[in-house]
């Protein structure tokens, strides 16, 4: 696979190493009265649903970037690649309010 | 149809006309006591033994595809029960002990070949894992032998011994582990099955449950839907796609694994080896072919076939532990798709949805459990209870700190 860096340009896959679906980055709030349940469901609980996947890589033996890609998982196209700090900073800007909730 | 010595030179005799199909082409009928969603080598083996040992009538198994076909037909055939948890080592002995009678049990010659597992160790800190891994085995009335270099330089001279980097210092050897003919197991347990009744329904893809008030009462099929008492699932690799369609979230990820034979050599290899140093085992097909696998590749997946880096990761394993096969060349690779729990552990558990339940989570151990899998996916089914070697497979087992990490990598799928 040929992930296509937003900075550096294409890559091989090999160089990155793979951590899962890209909603760990919406790490649940540690002081609300659900803590424990959201924590069970960030830490064990997946979606793993087929077709459009975004996922976090990160660049180990490049530029040591976190990116979001975005892949079909059942035909590993990629369709999308994304710096995970773009995404999340454009994330706090859409959704102030619901973005104290995730923390 | 039985199968027997008499049987064959009968046949042999009378131009081999009387062989009949397998087991029978069944269609769907209205409504069974017990579905079992995935007709797998794990689904089929629970029709079997909720049929012969649990004296279950009405049983069906859907498959969306046609029987070996899946994962059962992909794996590398080896067999082992060489855990060190508890939890584990119960309950993949008892899956041996099954193995060591199946052909009798079904009838059906799945050419069980008990030549022996050897799992090399390279340095001081790993063979004093195996000694603890050896014992625990012993503590389950499993056979574990320890082997020091000389030992292993008799059963298998031709390995590189004088690696600079992971000298071979010896090896954990379980004679009663082997290899197992995977699509025989499918077809065995499906003969045993339909011969007592079970209706095998191949090309039939569930696409939805009919859950009314908590209370599962059967399934939607594309050709139709069939109602049940009691819904077993067993589609590990597509667990989570298959639950979602109860509502249902798993404590999963699907992966790709691949598996790689060699063209046909020489005898050369009669047990089954595994490279501690790297991800590679291997034994030889009776063809003559070297099957071999390695590590998952790492990332989320549903395509049944993977990449070329672990290609050729798993094929330096190999050439590094035994260089000679460096001449061979490869003959074919394919993909399977994995349930990698959170634990690396598998789950066998009823669900909150009475009359619903699961069973999945195998990672890339499902082949060698399919008995012990079977045996008590029915006894669960049949009675409600789980079986004695399979209590510690919960599905809520995560959220109350019961994992059973073999491997101790925590909750990071791609890592067991």
């Amino acid at each position: 696979m040929i992930i296509n860096h937003p900075l550096l340009g294409p890559r091989d896959a090999s160089e990155f190493t793979y951590l899962g679906d890209a909603a760990l980055m919406l790490r649940p709030n540690p002081k609300s009265d659900t803590a424990a349940d959201s924590f069970y469901s960030y830490q064990y609980i997946r979606e793993n649903t087929a077709g459009q996947h975004r996922e976090l890589w990160y660049h180990e033996q490049g530029d040591r970037s976190w990116l979001v890609v975005t892949r079909n998982i059942s035909t590993h196209e990629i369709t999308k690649v994304e710096l995970a700090r773009d995404v999340k900073r454009a994330k706090a800007i859409n959704n102030e309010a619901a973005t104290h909730e995730l923390g | 149809m039985s199968y027997s010595a008499f049987r064959i030179f009968k046949e042999a005799l009378t131009g081999h006309k009387g062989w009949k199909p397998v087991w029978r082409k069944a269609e769907p009928r209205a409504q069974y006591d017990i579905i079992i969603i995935g007709g797998g080598g794990h689904g089929l083996a629970t029709a079997h033994y909720l049929a012969s040992i649990f004296d279950k009538k009405r049983i069906a198994v859907l498959e969306k595809g046609w029987i070996g076909g899946g994962n059962v037909g992909r794996n590398t055939t080896i067999v082992r029960s060489n855990y060190m948890l508890h939890e584990n080592e119960g309950f993949y002995e008892f899956s041996m002990k099954l193995w060591e009678n199946l052909e009798q049990d079904v009838n059906y010659n799945a050419m069980v070949s008990q030549r022996g597992v050897l799992n090399l160790y390279h340095s001081d800190g790993q063979r004093d894992a195996y000694v603890r891994r050896g014992n625990a085995m012993a503590l389950h009335g499993a056979d574990a032998k320890l082997l020091d270099t000389e030992a292993v330089r008799r059963l298998y001279p031709f390995l590189n011994f004088d690696d600079a980097r992971f000298p071979i210092q010896g090896g954990l050897l379980q004679p009663r582990g082997g290899t197992v003919r995977h699509d025989a197991v499918a077809w065995g347990y499906a003969h045993a099955a339909d011969k007592r009744g079970v209706d095998i329904i191949e090309n039939c893809e569930v696409t939805g449950f009919d859950i009314q008030n908590g209370q599962c009462r059967g399934v939607m099929t594309s050709r139709g839907p069939i109602k049940a008492k009691k819904v077993g699932v067993a589609v590990a690799g597509n667990s989570s796609r298959v639950m979602a369609m109860a509502y249902m979230r798993l404590p999963m990820e699907s992966h790709v694994l691949q598996a790689f034979v060699s063209e046909g050599l020489k005898p050369l290899l009669d047990g089954v080896i595994t490279y501690g140093a790297g991800h590679f085992y291997v034994s030889q097909s009776d063809k003559g072919g070297l099957v071999f696998g390695g590590d998952i590749e790492g990332y989320n997946s549903y395509a049944q076939r993977g990449n070329m880096p672990v290609v050729e990761d798993v094929c330096e394993g190999g050439v590094s532990l035994m260089p000679m096969i460096g001449k061979a060349r490869l003959l074919r690779m394919w993909g399977g798709i994995m349930d990698m729990s959170m634990d690396g552990s598998p789950i066998i558990d009823r669900t909150h949805i009475d009359g619903l339940y699961f069973n999945g989570g195998w990672c890339y151990g499902g082949f060698k459990a399919t008995p012990a899998s079977g045996y008590s996916f029915a006894h669960l089914l049949a009675t409600d209870t789980p079986h004695v070697t399979a209590k510690a497979y919960r599905l809520d087992r995560f959220s109350r700190g019961l994992m059973i990490d073999e491997k101790g990598q925590g909750a990071q799928p791609n890592l067991h």
